[in-house]
């Protein structure tokens, strides 16, 4: 019992990365039909910049995390004005190749600023591990859940009541008739970059504690934060969420009740499965509204 | 109001409109008659900017809307109701008026948002009663009373409506078109693309008659209602000599 529920937090820590990484994966489909596979580079980034902000630079947690998202923001806008819009024929594979390239180009991005090394920061907080049953939950777990739930209600808030955010959700809709309307698409897919590529930052920095941050860490994370986002149904927000807390979960139960080998390939296995079984993902966004 | 003038659309190498020229006046409602592939709805997509590949001249209020997208033409004023209606399904009603209303909400004009949603429900009542139902869920002359409300919610002096009656039952149309000439009798200036012929120039001031990316003919709506050639080709008038003999 007790070491079921200490699989359990461990999976629910790792599930909240993966469902935050999940979500950026989700919102940037819903709004442009692509499918980042830089996302993860992104959240490598966040991490090592979160790594240098707070070490060398000596910026207190706050103000370090802030900064953490607003510069991955701007490198995601960067990433959409340079590499994405400039395509002369912007069909979906040719657009998919490009976020291929350009994780490769961002690793090696990465490995020539930070090399080769890995980091790591303090935790955010110093409390010792609350004992629950027996089990042991780390304060940064606590942390983690707390952030993501935090950045799920700002979503949802963000998607239900805010103009732009309807605007967002009009242009993943339909964008001619959101053109149509007045909408300018194009500003609304800027956007999408910069929050997807902050909330991969987000969760690169959520993570700097509890993990060994280098430049190659990214493309693990990527993975399987999409093979979480397919699970729940890419394009929806709690579907990427149910995926991500799902996929962290099973894989937690994976590692303690059979190999740890199994690990990495617990999400893969879930992906063809879902795949066979049910390709809309657990909450289909073809069928129920998306975000 | 609205000068076209020598007006040449294409798609890709094909020229859909062949150099046509229109005027619409202030406050008038002026109707594009024509067969499917006429290039009607073409000419409604190179007004409000959707069209990226057009010559010719597009005069609205005097000024040329050439290389202007569809949010600066909103601005200006023009408002479409598309083809197919185009809502947003899984949105409610009052999302659906309200994103009608984007370009409104920018420029920071809330009272005039909240005075157009009141004329929307006035105008459309049954709207009212589904204000929080998504759109999906509404019929489809709901749907299209809520495209019309939308495209109000941006302030239109000009109202570009592409088709309204499709696939609707008579009742619906006749109710459509009333609330047209209301709000042309209110002082808005409509351009009208119909297959509809028939009721289409009932409420017109004037219309075009389109054939293969031209104008075959024009005039003040009740003449061509009584055009011997409208009448045969569009109004479905004159069989009757075809089947007696």
């Amino acid at each position: 019992m007790q070491e079921i529920l200490q699989y359990f937090f461990s999976g629910i820590t790792n599930g909240a990365i993966y469902a935050v990484i999940a979500i950026g994966f989700s919102m940037l489909y819903n709004s442009t039909d692509l499918i980042n596979f830089a996302h993860g580079e992104f959240v490598m980034l966040g991490a090592l910049t979160m790594v240098t902000f707070s070490g060398p630079f000596h910026l207190p947690l706050l103000p370090a995390f802030i900064a953490t998202v607003c510069c991955i923001s701007i490198a995601g806008l960067l990433f959409e004005r340079l590499a994405i819009r400039t395509v002369r024929f912007p069909e979906p594979i040719v657009l998919i190749i490009i976020t291929v390239g350009a994780s490769i180009f961002l690793r090696g991005i990465g490995m020539l600023a930070w090399g080769k090394d890995a980091y790591s920061i303090p935790p955010f907080s110093t409390h010792p591990p609350l004992d629950i049953a027996g089990a042991k939950l780390l304060a940064q777990s606590l942390w983690i859940l707390l952030i993501v739930l935090l950045m799920v209600a700002c979503l949802h808030f963000f998607f239900k009541k805010t103009l732009t955010g309807k605007a967002m959700e009009a242009c993943a809709i339909d964008k001619r008739a959101a053109w149509i309307v007045g909408i300018p698409s194009k500003l609304m897919v800027m956007l999408a970059f910069g929050l997807s590529t902050g909330l991969g930052a987000l969760s690169g920095v959520i993570i700097s504690p509890i993990t060994m941050c280098s430049y190659d860490m990214g493309t693990m994370l990527g993975l399987k934060g999409f093979c979480a986002a397919m699970l729940g149904g890419l394009g929806s927000l709690w579907g990427s969420l149910i995926g991500g807390f799902l996929l962290g979960i099973l894989e937690a139960l994976g590692v303690g009740f059979v190999s740890s080998g199994l690990k990495d390939a617990t999400a893969f296995f879930l992906l063809l499965f879902i795949l066979y079984a049910r390709p809309g993902g657990i909450i289909s966004a073809l069928n129920v509204k998306r975000f | 109001m609205l000068r076209i003038r020598n007006l040449k659309c294409f798609y890709g190498r094909i020229m859909a409109v062949k150099g046509i020229s229109l005027s619409v006046g202030k406050g008038q409602i002026v109707t594009l008659i024509g067969a499917n592939g006429a290039g009607k709805s073409t000419l409604l997509e190179a007004v409000c900017g959707l069209l990226p590949r057009w010559e010719g001249e597009i005069l609205y209020e005097g000024d040329s809307l050439k290389g202007l997208d569809p949010p600066a033409i909103v601005r200006k004023g023009v408002s479409l109701v598309p083809e197919g209606r185009m809502i947003f399904p899984p949105m409610t009603v009052s999302d659906n008026l309200i994103l009608g209303a984007y370009t409104m909400i920018r420029k920071k004009e809330d009272a005039a948002v909240k005075q157009d949603l009141e004329r929307v429900m006035e105008l459309f009542p049954i709207l009212k009663d589904r204000y929080r139902q998504p759109a999906g869920t509404l019929s489809g002359g709901e749907q299209q009373m809520l495209a019309i409300g939308r495209a109000l919610m941006s302030h239109p002096r000009l109202l570009l409506l592409d088709e309204p009656s499709m696939g609707l039952a008579p009742l619906i149309v006749e109710k459509i078109f009333q609330t047209l000439e209301m709000l042309r009798n209110e002082g808005m200036t409509i351009l009208l693309v119909e297959q509809n012929a028939r009721a289409a120039l009932q409420i017109a001031d004037r219309g075009y008659v389109f054939e293969t990316g031209s104008i075959v003919l024009q005039g003040p709506a009740p003449d061509l209602l009584e055009d011997q050639e409208v009448k045969r080709a569009y109004l479905g008038k004159d069989y009757g000599g075809f089947y007696d003999h």
